[in-house]
């Protein structure tokens, strides 16, 4: 089951709604992507900067006492917050780090909502010994001060953006405005599965590391494949990261979850593919958030990470087929999740994981205890741990 | 003919170059749909030969600061789709001649549905549309529509435009042909007038549509150069920056701004023109 062809289409979704100026860039990172991807050499390059460096392959972490207290199906953890720097998004700038050096760039360009996809490039920079420019939102900024500093220290650039609403979505504007000017000499390292081609089917191919891993460790530990995959999805690297190597495997069940924000029914929320409808923002054609005039709609979620009114065009094409099911959870449930996950298993998640997290409790209670449930652990949430006390200290101070 | 043909005509024929300017539909003083009708009609008695107007966009990606926060105004004064088609049709009451191509992002326009869209513009009015962020491999249906409702299609090419790609995009564009003059965002300070001059000269040899060049020129001196070889340039940021200087005005003060902005670069450019004869077509 596969939706991509030479055009960087998902059925009608995808494509490359850039400006002139941008289309020799993308063809030459399409062309160098092609080439490394085909060549051996490179891509034992890779495996070993995974294995030695990131720290892969993850753990695939049975939560015995969570899913005893469920009462329901197993679940298992895809620890991709034991990665080095925390998260999944390493596996995507080790990968385009890698091409940038193959392509003879000598800058990264990122753009980060959380912080993670900043931190993992600075990171991924610094040992390349590249430069590194990071654009991040005021209102991320603000939120996410551990990151911040963390890039600094890194020796990143960090450029605060206070254009439109002053996070993910107006740190990729100004992301991709350096990268029209720069790319003679640049390389813009997109953090998710989306954008124009062909960021969103390289970004998939460097996290779907995360499913064949998972896939592999499933058979060997429970000689079976998983019943189901939950994932969170703002563009949706991790989720696609996962969800891909299974695709072919029809009795693997898939769910994508959005942030739900304050609800879906309040209009505050990022949950485009369960609220918004097709059109065009940052390169690529897929479900976004808009009004009726076609206008980008501003997003909330407690997690900086899926505050984001797009997604990638491979999850578009995935939902009109049927193939995932996408689902939203709101920042309470996702925090409670959060909580939970920290005291039942002594692990914190990232506030974005915890939105995967809150929806496989529920789906463990729905499917009996036989069943299987791998839940990816997209990143830890040491990021967000005064979100998260600010957060509980005013519920716990509320009447 | 199109008007924008016989713009290019008339101006061939009396040895002149075009003076396009552009300002973002909604982004005058007041945000009313006359106070942009006014700075129109004031272009056009400044000097300009054919007018871009910006449809305003929550993501404008290719502009610079000076051009987002023009965007960004027209919105907050309530422009939409309906009354930028509007402010063309009003301006067309008094003026018949002077082309008027809507500049823009496809999310605006494929929400309004491409075809439908195409339609209501050509009744307002309209006489060109160019995207900035649909190149011709992903335009669909778009280039049928706007032939069928006698629109031209302008298209970008760019100093990153490959000769092979160079050749596709002549072949899709009408109208005019419209070059970025620099890789960088509208209003970037790094114009290099003789690499321009150069690439322009490359590209005469393979597009036979007009070319106006822009992205960039700021200053009579820059007008004048760049009018040498192309057939016209396009002026945004320079008169953007002023209608957000004078956002808190009154419109009829902006309008006579914009003329006297204007009217510097007019007379480079007809400089131009007289002082380069084996030069224009």
């Amino acid at each position: 089951m596969r939706g991509t062809d030479t055009a960087g289409r998902y059925g009608s979704y995808g494509g490359r709604f850039v400006a002139e100026t941008l289309i020799a860039a993308l063809d030459e990172l399409e062309q160098a992507f092609d080439s490394c991807m085909a060549d051996e050499q490179f891509r034992s390059q890779l495996q070993r900067e995974l294995a030695e460096y990131v720290g892969r392959p993850t753990p695939l972490y049975p939560a015995e006492r969570l899913s005893e207290e469920l009462g329901g199906a197993q679940l298992c953890l895809k620890r991709e917050d034991l990665n080095h720097t925390g998260a999944h998004k390493i596996n995507n700038t080790v990968g385009q780090a890698l091409l940038a050096q193959h392509m003879g760039k000598h800058r990264l360009i990122a753009e980060t909502g959380a912080g993670q996809h900043g931190v993992a490039t600075a990171t991924v920079a610094a040992r390349a010994g590249l430069e590194c420019c990071v654009y991040m939102g005021e209102e991320d900024m603000r939120r996410q001060a551990v990151n911040v500093r963390r890039m600094k220290l890194l020796g990143a650039e960090l450029r605060t953006v206070r254009s439109g609403t002053r996070t993910l979505k107006d740190a990729l504007n100004e992301a991709l405005r350096d990268w029209v000017g720069s790319s003679a000499d640049s390389l813009y390292v997109i953090g998710s599965a989306a954008g124009p081609h062909p960021y969103p089917a390289l970004v998939r191919e460097l996290q779907s590391v995360i499913g064949r891993e998972a896939r592999e460790q499933c058979l060997a530990r429970y000689g079976r494949l998983p019943d189901a995959l939950v994932a969170c999805v703002g563009g949706g690297s991790n989720a696609i990261g996962l969800f891909h190597p299974f695709l072919d495997d029809e009795t693997v069940r898939m769910y994508g979850v959005e942030a739900g924000g304050a609800g879906l029914e309040s209009g505050r929320h990022a949950a485009s593919l369960c609220a918004g409808r097709p059109g065009v923002l940052h390169g690529t054609y897929s479900y976004l958030l808009q009004d009726d005039e076609g206008q980008v709609l501003p997003t909330h979620s407690i997690s900086a990470g899926l505050d984001y009114p797009a997604v990638g065009p491979e999850h578009a094409w995935l939902k009109d087929s049927g193939r995932v099911e996408y689902t939203a959870v709101d920042d309470s449930a996702a925090l409670a999740a959060c909580l939970r996950l920290t005291r039942t298993e002594g692990i914190l998640p990232a506030l974005e994981s915890s939105h995967a997290l809150a929806y496989a409790f529920q789906l463990a209670t729905q499917l009996g205890r036989d069943a299987l449930i791998v839940v990816n652990l997209s990143g830890r949430g040491d990021k967000d741990i005064e979100e998260i006390l600010r957060l509980t200290d005013s519920l716990e101070s509320a009447p | 003919m199109s008007r924008i043909g016989s713009c290019f005509k008339r101006l061939a024929v009396a040895r002149r170059k075009a003076l396009v300017p552009y300002i973002i539909a909604g982004d005058a003083p007041g945000g009313s749909v006359q106070s942009t009708v006014d700075c129109l009609h004031s272009l056009v008695a400044g000097g300009a030969d054919l007018l871009e107007l910006g449809m305003p966009f929550s993501d404008p990606m290719a502009e610079g600061p000076v051009i987002q926060r023009g965007h960004e105004r027209a919105l907050a004064q309530g422009t939409t789709l309906l009354s930028t088609l509007e402010m063309v049709r009003s301006f067309r009451c008094d003026d018949e001649l002077t082309p008027v191509v809507l500049m823009g992002y496809s999310n605006p326009v494929l929400r309004y549905g491409s075809g439908s869209f195409a339609t209501a513009a050509a009744a307002a009015g309209v006489d060109g549309l160019l995207l900035v962020d649909m190149p011709p491999e992903d335009s669909a249906e778009l280039p049928a529509e706007l032939k069928a409702a006698g629109i031209d299609m302008i298209r970008l090419a760019a100093p990153t435009t490959g000769a092979e790609r160079l050749h596709d995009i002549a072949a899709s564009v009408s109208g005019y042909l419209y070059y970025v003059s620099l890789c960088g965002v509208t209003g970037a300070d790094s114009l290099d007038v003789e690499a321009t001059r150069i690439k322009l000269a490359q590209l005469r040899r393979v597009v036979k549509q007009p070319v106006c060049v822009g992205f960039g020129i700021r200053t009579a001196a820059a007008a004048a150069a760049l009018g040498e070889l192309a057939d016209g340039i396009v002026v945004g940021s320079l008169l953007v920056d002023k209608l957000g200087q004078l956002a808190s005005g009154d419109s009829r003060t902006a309008a006579a701004a914009l003329h006297d902005l204007l009217a510097p670069l007019r007379a480079a450019l007809d400089g131009v023109g007289e002082a380069d004869d084996q030069l224009v077509r």
